[in-house]
């Protein structure tokens, strides 16, 4: 399947989602519809997007943050990237850890360098960084007593 | 200056035993300086080399050095890749289980000063030397077998200058950089000296 | 299996947690778990990665799009060359560049010699896990070999920094094609003894066969690539699905396995020497004459957008998520890496397992942690 079918399909359910410029097969979807249409694309056979690659987050500073979804079929061998755009004061999406278990740990990471909320994780704690840390050292203007900028 | 001097070199001719006489100071080095078991202990890329050392080709054992796995039982320990803020702790607590005597090598520019983390690496501890002692810095990233063991070889001519009873952590005998120098044997081939233009 | 000869049923017994690493000889780097043990039985697992966190991801979008490329070196120490072609790869994608066609031959090659390089750490260490010494001397003795042929080529051992955006940063040398076939003349026998050596013994039959088995449903929903999910009986290898490079026109065997336990992913990989191999000698063959670099500016701009892409590492499949804003520099470079999934399989596959089946089905996956924390 090409973007442009899963394009149509989505819209079908979700008239908002639209082509992502950025990405040749991307997405932007509605953050409160990204778990049903995750739900969708897994279990819809006409998709079969069996395999999460990644979710990871991009920094935009200074009002938006995008969590990105990276969907593949082993069976049909399509890839889908899905993009939701969330407020960087406040980030949250909904989990999907429970679609597919690799993504319990994306997301935990994801709230690690980033600091974006995923409601309903089972385990919320930090993965890379040690527990006490403070702040999301991914993000763009993130400060720390280590950090020695490279000289340009 | 005189027989004292003298003495090291009947060793060989006693091979059966009898008496010996030596200069305590210089069998005590001796034996520390020839049976430097190390810490089977890697952290990054650097104990990719550090595993090359140990086998086929470069043989450790040849200097008298075997791995051990616990702390308990080393003498050394050669701190090889990237330390990060959450293993530094670790790492101070294995140093501390070491007995004495104790010896630190720090093998690769990330123990040495952060290496290529030391720029917007947040996470990265900038030196080793920050958490424990350490007596030979080996720079390269990685430092190649021949300069790991020409800093084993440099450590064991350390130790055989020690004295009876000094404290070892009195400045100057730490912080010597012996990768600093390219170790005797290394030879860049010829191929790689040109480079070759489109 | 746990078989006792009296009926233990009746006697009570306490659950006791257990912590393994991050120091331990065998986890292959600073990987911690926290065991809930019952008696010798895991329970539980719960593996504790990020010792190894190095903030490669945020030095990445500090540099140029060509100073990045030592770094991916350390991103997977093992094979160097694949975390180079990745990022590469995603360069070349979003900049519209393709390299020269000997540059595409010398990229394979590069890949292969490290897949085997890989492969052989992997199996020197995995043997040193369940308790074998002689088969990590007899597998480092000929990764030397390989190393040998790189060092030629870059003049590196372990971190190569060979691929450029837009080729490889130097031709091969003039011998190199012979030092290469001459090398597998002598190491394809070699995988035979390797095989002797483990294949025919019976401690280590008890040791792999049944243990860790990996259902292809469980692969599925954790992303396990590689040899790893391919030792489960799931036909993909990325060359094969989204060919790559030239991997299109070269044949290759991509061997499968069926039951998913340790010792199909201790086939798969020696399987994928001998491929590797076969794959190196049609590259000697086909390799034509020409440019191995697109010279350019090394400070360029790439233009606004973003691209996925991801090739066959030899832990699996590997990935570079790579966003510019227009600049100089990457905006943000994400990398997936097959270790990651793998480490995370553990809280399920070590379970109801004995203590000494941990180190042969964390060794079995081939992790690396760098590649994990980044």
């Amino acid at each position: 399947m090409k973007r442009q079918d899963f394009h149509r399909k989505l819209t079908e359910r979700w008239p908002e989602t639209g082509l992502d410029e950025d990405c040749e097969n991307g997405l932007v979807v509605p953050v409160e519809a990204i778990h049903d249409i995750m739900q969708l694309l897994r279990d819809d056979p006409e998709t079969e997007c069996d395999y999460l690659d990644f979710i990871t987050a991009v920094d935009h500073p200074p009002e938006h943050m995008h969590v990105v979804y990276s969907l593949y079929s082993l069976g049909k061998q399509h890839r889908i990237q899905l993009k939701v755009i969330v407020d960087r004061d406040a980030p949250t999406a909904p989990t999907v850890s429970h679609l597919w278990t690799n993504a319990e740990w994306n997301e935990r990471e994801t709230y690690d360098l980033y600091g974006v909320v995923f409601p309903g994780l089972k385990d919320p704690r930090r993965l890379l960084m040690p527990e006490d840390w403070e702040g999301h050292p991914m993000r763009k203007d993130y400060l720390h007593a280590n950090l020695a900028s490279k000289p340009d | 200056m005189g027989l004292i001097d003298k003495i090291p070199a009947y060793l060989e001719k006693t091979p059966g035993g009898g008496i010996l006489m030596t200069p305590l100071n210089w069998a005590v080095n001796e034996v520390k300086a020839s049976s430097l078991w190390y810490m089977l202990f890697g952290l990054a890329c650097c104990a990719i080399e550090m595993m090359a050392t140990g086998a086929s080709r470069y043989d450790f054992d040849r200097l008298g050095m075997i791995f051990r796995a616990t702390p308990r039982q080393t003498d050394l320990m050669i701190v090889a890749g990237t330390l990060t803020l959450k293993m530094a702790p670790r790492v101070k607590l294995l140093y501390e289980q070491m007995p004495e005597p104790k010896y630190v090598i720090a093998m690769g520019g990330c123990t040495v000063y952060g290496g290529p983390f030391y720029h917007d690496g947040y996470s990265v501890l900038k030196g080793v030397d920050k958490i424990v002692p350490v007596d030979i810095h080996i720079a390269g990233c990685p430092p190649r077998p021949e300069a790991l063991m020409h800093g084993c070889i440099e450590l064991q001519n350390m130790i055989r200058q020690e004295k009876l009873g000094q404290k070892r952590d009195r400045p100057g005998l730490r912080h010597m950089a012996a990768g600093t120098t390219r170790p005797s044997g290394l030879i860049v081939p010829d191929s790689m000296r040109i480079v070759q233009n489109a | 299996m746990l078989t006792t000869d009296t009926d233990t049923r009746d006697i009570r017994t306490e659950e006791f947690e257990l912590n393994m690493g991050p120091q331990h000889p065998s986890t292959h780097g600073v990987l911690r778990m926290i065991l809930k043990m019952d008696g010798e039985k895991v329970m539980h697992c719960d593996p504790i990665i990020g010792y190894l966190h190095r903030s490669i991801e945020k030095l990445a979008e500090s540099r140029t799009f060509t100073q990045v490329i030592p770094v991916t070196d350390r991103l997977d120490y093992c094979t160097s060359m694949t975390s180079n072609y990745v990022y590469v790869l995603a360069v070349e994608a979003l900049g519209d560049i393709s390299p020269p066609p000997r540059a595409e031959y010398i990229r394979v090659i590069m890949s292969e010699l490290n897949r085997i390089a890989s492969h052989l750490l992997w199996y020197g260490t995995f043997c040193l896990e369940i308790g074998a010494t002689t088969p990590f001397l007899y597998a480092f003795r000929d990764r030397e070999k390989v190393l040998d042929l790189f060092e030629m080529t870059c003049g590196a051992r372990l971190l190569y920094n060979y691929l450029r955006v837009g080729g490889v940063s130097r031709d091969l040398p003039s011998n190199f094609m012979q030092e290469m076939i001459g090398f597998l003349d002598y190491w394809e026998p070699m995988i035979a003894e390797y095989e002797d050596l483990l294949d025919k013994n019976p401690i280590f039959y008890n040791r792999a066969q049944g243990v860790g088995v990996l259902t292809p449903e469980t692969a599925r929903r954790y992303a396990v690539s590689g040899p790893s999910l391919r030792a489960s009986g799931v036909n993909y290898d990325v060359r094969r699905a989204e060919p790559y490079s030239v991997y299109a026109d070269l044949k290759f065997d991509v061997p499968l396995g069926q039951s998913g336990d340790v010792f199909d992913r201790y086939r798969m990989r020696m399987d994928e020497m001998r491929q590797a191999a076969h794959i190196l000698r049609q590259c000697a063959e086909n390799i034509p004459a020409g440019k191995f670099l697109d010279l350019h500016n090394w400070r360029f701009t790439l233009p606004k957008g973003e691209v996925y892409k991801h090739i066959e590492s030899p832990r699996g499949d590997i990935g570079c998520y790579l966003v510019s804003d227009g600049g100089d520099k990457p905006w943000r470079c994400k990398f997936r890496t097959p270790s990651y999934v793998h480490i995370q399989l553990f809280q399920e596959l070590i379970r109801d397992v004995l203590i000494p089946d941990i180190m042969a089905i964390a060794a079995s996956f081939d992790i690396v942690l760098p590649e994990t924390d980044r």
